[in-house]
Formats: C-alpha cells, sequence, structure tokens
C-alpha cells in the first residue's frame, strides 16, 4: 500500500501512518511487529512533513515482515550518521515551536527497525528503507 | 470457542433497527441483521456508548439483583466511590452508608477506602519500577482494559500490574469479615455497588484470574430504594472511613490527584482515550509516568448506571473531597505484592480478517478493493457501521455486497434500463402491426 504524503501539511500528518496501522490489524500481525511498524511509519511521515516538500510511504506487508520505504523530494541530508544521534535536529524554530522536531525520529526508527537502509542526496531527496521481521 | 459474558444486552422488542449504537461503538462490535442490533461478542467490551446513545432506550445492562444476597450466609456492599455524589450534602455518607445497610447487608466496605490503600501501591510501584514501558496506564477502568486487549494489545504491557480499587475492596472486606465472623470465605458474600455494565462483566469474567467480588447491584436500581429510606430518621449512622484520597477516584482526575507524583495525564471518554492510546502507540506521550484513562465522560460518576446527572454529582464529589481532606490513615498492606495482577492480561486480537496472516493478507486486500467501488457515504443502512467496515465483513462472510442499497438501487436502474432497450428490439418476424394483418385476412380468434 502506497500513500502520498505533502510536505508542511500538518492537518494531515500521520494519516498515512493510521491507515498502515488499520491493514496491519486487520493482517493479524503479531503487536510487537505492528508498534514497530507503526513507529516507523510515523516518524518516517513525519519527517516528510517536517523536513520536504513532498514524498510517499510505502507499506509492503507479508505474514513474515512489513517493509516500510518512505521516499521524499527535498533537501535531503547531508550527514547520515548525525542525524541518527538524539537530540540532533535540522527542523526550523516554528516546526519546534508546534512541538515536532525534537531529534528523536531517526534514533526511534534505528530502535524500532530489525534493518535500515538510508539513502540520500543534497537538494535532491532521501529513501529511507526499514524492515521488521515478524516472529 | 470462548464463551463471552456481556452484561450489555439488547431488548429486542424495543430496538428499531436504526444505525445508532453501530456508528457510536467504539469497536465496531455492533451489526444490524433482520432489523435488530447484534451484538458481535469477541469485540463487546462493555463500555455502555450503545446504551447511552439508543433512543428507544432497547440497550441494557444485566446485573445482579438484591435476591442474591440470599445465597451466602454473610453480606458486605461494596459502594463504588461515585455512590456518595449520587446524594443531596444533607445525605450525608454515614447516613448514606446506613441506608445502603438497611437494603440487607450486613456490612459495608466502601471502595473509596481500598482506593486509598491502591493509590499508595501505584505510587510506590512508579518509584520502585521507574524502566516500565511509558506512560504506565492505570487498571481501574475494565472497559478501558478490554478496549487495550481487542484494540491495541501492544500496550497490554503498558496496564500497572496493580489490582482495581474494587478488587482489593473485595479482598480486604472478605478478609476483615473472616476475621470477625469466623465464616468460611465462600460464604461472604461481596456487592459492588455499580456505576457501570463494565464492573459488572469485570466480576463475571475478568480479565485474569478470578474476581474477588461475588455480584454487582446497579446503583440505578437501588436508588429509589435509598432515597425512601433516607426519608425516614436514621437510627443507626454507619461511620465512613474513606477519605477524599479514595472518594475522589470517582471523578475524571481523581485517580491522579491521589497518586500525585510523578507527570501524569487523565483522560475520560473513550473516544478520547482511544485517540490518545493511539499517540502512545505511535510512540508519543512517552514522558508521562502515568495515564488515568476512564471510559465515561467525567469519569466514573458519568457511567450508564448511574442515577444523577454526572455534573451534579461531579461538584458534590469536590464538595465531599474537600470536606473529608484529613482523616487518620487506615492501616492498609504496604507491601506491592499485595495489590498485584496474578496473572498477565492475555491480548483478544478480535479486529484480525482471518487467524492466517496469508488469508488476513489476501482478505485485506479484497477490503480495500471492494472498498474503492462502495459509495462512500457511511450511511449504515447496510448494517455495518461505515462502508469501509463493510467490505470487511464483506471478505469474512458476515456481509454480502447486496446489503448496500446504494449498490442495489444502481443494479436495479441498470436492469430496468436494460428492459427497456430490450422492449424496444423488434424480432425481424415483426414490424407490421400483427392485428392488423390477422383481422385483414383470416378469421378472428
Amino acid at each position: 500500500m502506497k500513500f502520498q504524503v505533502q510536505g508542511m501539511d500538518f492537518s494531515r500528518a500521520g494519516q498515512a501512518a493510521t491507515k498502515i496501522k488499520k491493514a496491519l490489524q486487520l493482517a493479524g500481525m503479531d503487536p510487537a511487529t505492528t508498534r514497530k511498524a507503526i513507529i516507523i511509519a510515523y516518524e518516517a511521515e513525519m519527517n516528510i512533513v517536517i523536513h520536504a516538500c513532498h514524498g510517499s510511504l510505502t507499506a509492503n506487508i507479508t505474514p513474515h515482515k512489513v517493509e516500510i520505504i518512505a521516499e521524499d523530494e527535498g533537501p535531503g541530508i547531508p550527514d547520515i550518521p548525525l542525524a541518527m544521534q538524539e537530540g540532533y535536529s535540522t527542523a526550523p524554530p516554528h516546526i519546534r515551536e508546534m512541538g515536532f522536531g525534537a531529534g528523536m525520529g531517526l534514533p526511534n526508527i534505528k530502535k524500532s527497525a530489525d534493518e535500515l537502509d538510508i539513502r540520500s542526496e543534497v537538494n535532491k531527496g532521501t529513501r529511507l528503507w526499514a524492515v521488521v521481521f515478524n516472529n | 470457542m470462548q464463551q463471552y459474558f456481556h452484561s450489555v444486552r439488547l431488548d429486542e422488542e424495543k430496538c428499531r433497527g436504526c444505525t445508532n449504537c453501530i456508528k457510536h461503538c467504539p469497536t465496531e462490535a455492533i451489526r444490524v441483521r433482520k432489523g435488530r442490533a447484534c451484538i458481535i461478542e469477541e469485540r463487546c467490551i462493555d463500555c455502555g456508548e450503545c446504551i447511552r446513545v439508543c433512543p428507544n432506550q432497547a440497550k441494557l445492562a444485566i446485573t445482579d439483583s438484591l435476591e442474591k444476597l440470599k445465597d451466602f450466609k454473610y453480606t458486605i456492599a461494596l459502594p463504588a466511590p461515585s455512590f456518595y455524589g449520587q446524594f443531596k450534602p444533607e445525605h450525608t455518607p454515614a447516613r448514606v452508608l446506613s441506608a445502603l445497610l438497611a437494603l440487607g447487608f450486613d456490612d459495608v466496605f466502601e471502595v473509596a477506602l481500598a482506593a486509598e490503600a491502591v493509590s499508595w501501591a501505584i505510587r510506590h510501584y512508579l518509584e520502585v519500577y521507574p524502566d516500565r514501558p511509558r506512560p504506565l496506564i492505570s487498571s481501574a477502568c475494565p472497559a478501558v482494559v478490554r478496549l487495550i486487549q481487542v484494540r491495541f494489545p501492544s500496550l497490554l504491557e503498558h496496564i500497572i500490574p496493580i489490582e482495581s480499587p474494587m478488587e482489593i475492596a473485595g479482598r480486604m472486606a472478605r478478609e476483615q469479615a473472616c476475621r470477625k465472623t469466623g465464616l468460611e470465605p465462600g460464604e461472604i458474600g461481596t456487592f459492588f455497588i455499580t456505576p457501570c455494565p463494565a464492573k459488572v462483566t469485570e466480576v463475571k469474567q475478568p480479565s485474569e484470574g478470578r474476581s474477588s467480588v461475588d455480584g454487582a447491584i446497579s446503583m440505578a436500581v437501588v436508588y429509589g430504594a435509598l432515597l425512601k429510606r433516607l426519608e425516614m430518621p436514621v437510627t443507626n449512622p454507619v461511620a465512613p472511613r474513606a477519605s477524599g484520597v479514595g472518594i475522589g477516584w470517582g471523578r475524571a482526575g481523581g485517580e491522579n490527584e491521589a497518586i500525585k507524583t510523578g507527570s501524569l495525564l487523565a483522560v475520560d471518554g473513550i473516544h478520547s482515550v482511544i485517540s490518545v492510546l493511539d499517540e502512545i502507540e505511535r510512540g508519543g506521550l512517552a514522558d508521562i509516568d502515568y495515564l488515568e484513562a476512564q471510559a465515561c465522560t467525567g469519569g466514573c460518576i458519568g457511567g450508564p448506571l448511574v442515577p444523577q446527572n454526572p455534573f451534579v454529582a461531579r461538584v458534590r464529589m469536590g464538595n465531599l473531597v474537600k470536606r473529608h481532606r484529613s482523616r487518620e490513615k487506615w492501616a492498609y498492606p504496604r507491601e506491592l505484592d499485595y495489590y498485584r495482577l496474578k496473572t498477565p492480561i492475555p491480548a483478544r486480537p478480535a479486529l484480525t480478517l482471518a487467524s492466517d496472516p496469508r488469508v488476513a493478507l489476501a482478505r485485506l486486500e479484497e477490503a480495500e478493493r471492494i472498498c474503492a467501488e462502495l459509495p462512500g457515504l457511511d450511511c449504515g443502512s447496510c448494517g455495518s457501521p461505515s462502508c469501509r467496515a463493510l467490505a470487511e465483513d464483506i471478505v469474512q462472510g458476515y456481509a454480502r455486497r447486496s446489503y448496500c442499497i446504494f449498490e442495489l438501487r444502481e443494479r436495479l436502474q441498470q436492469l430496468a434500463e436494460e428492459m427497456v432497450e430490450l422492449a424496444q428490439k423488434q424480432p425481424p418476424a415483426m414490424g407490421r402491426d400483427w392485428k392488423q394483418a390477422r383481422d385483414g385476412g383470416g378469421e378472428a380468434d
């Protein structure tokens, strides 16, 4: 299942992740797997909304695993290891005032994913690929 | 197949098959079939929303009658913390308790008293286990616990493993009575005076283990008899032992007020609870230590079986809490093990499309496809709460495409158009007016 995500659209932020959650529930995924997949999907979606112009969130669900792919067109991440540090955030002030951009998105994704791959090109965009295995 | 007990039931005579309850049910547990509402047992959490919202008073709660007291040698009433707020200030807790005894109970043990002890247990647990997943969620409201079992099973580990005040009260009351009377535990009957159906189901079929309470009597049912009793002069006032700390549990925010330490959030109303739980499931609110969650708006004073208006009750509760602020501390057990839940709360995965994930995934795709083709009006006429729910019902075999009256009407229109088209077609043998041909040539029939 694939969803389009619009940058800076806070009224709809998180809705794609919610639909993925519903799908995982209906599919009868293990609750622990569902939880990790939801956290990844939500944080990835929020990253697109906060930082990018627009992007897409895809979930590939099979009985053995859940794959989350978040692709966007946007500023990209110049230093990925730096971005993975807890508390490091490049969110502009007006976003932080809203309560987002605490710098925990990528670290939370890393904690929840069994496998993670992030590729990015500055001024072009970012592609995040994460897998959670269903035990 | 596990048999479920549900205290929420339908009066088939009164049900008109309207769409009110199916649309408000937080677990989409109701469908309309053959003109009547049907509750899907695995999904029902006994929250009582349907009771609240039914315009025909067709939804009701099954509770025990006072007849059940006869099954026991010694009976103890356990009034819920929300109980005192049902009465005018002139009817002080002492008079209310005495009236309750007059209904036929041998003794009374206030659940508000147990709530004080449970407040200590929660506070202590939060201090002793800082590494448990945050926020920890209250176990006091059985509808919320069941909501988590059914709809948020990944949050089961967040529920604090401490018994609810009702259970602790049942246990303490029985222990006290055994000491006092020398009777066997089985000969003593404890009865919760309940504001809601969720507590009734909790007594009959707990989420885990066995309940320490033997029966649940609806507040609304005994209210009339109590008011009558209160009009007469009170002969033996019973001294209430509960303080404001425990009584406050009956209204939203009261549990947190009793716990005091840590960063606490209180949420009331089942739909608000759902949105907070959604947030927690996403990884949010991790800086909150404890979540008080009540299925009923206003807390227990807003329960479906509560006789008094919840706003009136809230004001009275506030005054009672202030008035009973200072009371000597009673010696409740100070070991955490006394309050611990004996077994973990199991998940109740009732929202899956199939038990086999492969089948479930195939059905999921099918449901997506069907949903995209349905009108998307969520009218409820098919008996399902929404078009999406109908699609899910269809793939599980609980409903048919033809249930959708808009689709049905479209198909009829198509058929009608086809009929008109067919009627206009002429086979080659026709073309002349046959009557003319017949009268002109042969004899009339």
